[in-house]
């Protein structure tokens, strides 16, 4: 079981109490799909895709980010049983989605930048130490239930 | 593959942090080692306490590099021919480290630049950065 810090918990809570879900979600997922567009791949049906301004633009993106930061939220909610609760998710993006487990990374990654985009240098290295940790207990999470 | 947009919009960025190349550099450095410590394996010759003289000097020389880089894309494996004999042969540093100063240094961008950190800044840098790693890495073997 993961173990966190009273410091690492207060942090990650803190970057979270700071975040608009929506918008956070929407620019971490268009983020993703421009910076690395072979990530636009597993949304075939969303529309226009053609260049950023489109992706940007685009309402079924922007309807996704949400989705994703909401099922970040949840982890945030049970960060001592984060395994468990994604264990329903990890089987739909296994099975279902059949998402190459290596862009978690990437999509972790873009939204990483956004936070410190929005929070300056309130981001601090140990903040962002203690985020990522977050971060990457989720993405083992997700992994998980990969054959 | 860089567009002449791209380009030009790294040489743009890189020039804004000539001045402040210490801050830069040695934060990135400190992201670095704070989130992945064991990068910190490859400085036991350092002080790399925050803000520790070692630290920005070294951040200092890491920024003026790239700079150098930006200005010098379509050259980058002959321009920094010495700084890749360098890695490969001397500080012998895995290859999979440098993905993770890349990503701090994205990190630090973001937090400094704002607004201005834009998805096709981004995009641009990430590019430039995975292009400069790789040139760093080449002689490896």
């Amino acid at each position: 079981m993961v173990q966190w810090t009273a410091e690492e918990r207060a942090a990650i809570q803190g970057v979270f109490a700071k975040l608009d879900y929506e918008s956070v979600g929407i620019e971490s997922l268009t983020r993703c799909l421009v910076v690395y567009p072979w990530t636009q791949r597993y949304f075939g049906g969303f529309g226009n895709l053609y260049n950023a301004e489109a992706i940007m633009s685009n309402p079924k993106i922007a309807a996704h980010g949400i989705v994703v930061l909401q099922g970040l939220e949840k982890a945030l909610k049970n960060m001592d049983n984060i395994k468990k609760t994604f264990t329903a998710l990890s089987e739909l993006h296994s099975e279902k989605l059949q998402v190459d487990p290596g862009n978690f990374q990437l999509l972790a990654d873009c939204l990483t930048v956004v936070i410190a985009r929005r929070m300056g240098t309130d981001f601090t290295p140990d903040i962002q130490a203690a985020w990522q940790k977050f971060i990457s207990v989720v993405i083992s999470a997700l992994r998980r239930q990969y054959y | 593959m860089l567009s002449n947009t791209e380009k030009e919009l790294i040489v743009q960025i890189w020039d804004t942090m000539i001045p402040v190349a210490e801050d830069i550099g040695s934060e990135a450095l400190l992201r670095m080692f704070t989130t992945f410590p064991k990068t910190k394996t490859y400085f036991s010759h350092l002080d790399i306490s925050p803000n520790s003289d070692h630290l920005r000097c070294h951040g200092k020389k890491i920024v003026q590099a790239l700079a150098e880089g930006a200005r010098n894309i379509s050259t980058l494996a002959t321009t920094l021919a010495p700084l890749s004999r360098f890695h490969a042969y001397l500080l012998r540093i895995h290859p999979t480290n440098f993905k993770l100063l890349n990503h701090c240094i994205l990190v630090t961008l973001a937090c400094h630049m704002g607004d201005n950190f834009t998805p096709v800044a981004h995009a641009a840098i990430d590019k430039f950065l995975s292009a400069f790693s790789a040139v760093l890495a080449e002689k490896f073997r």
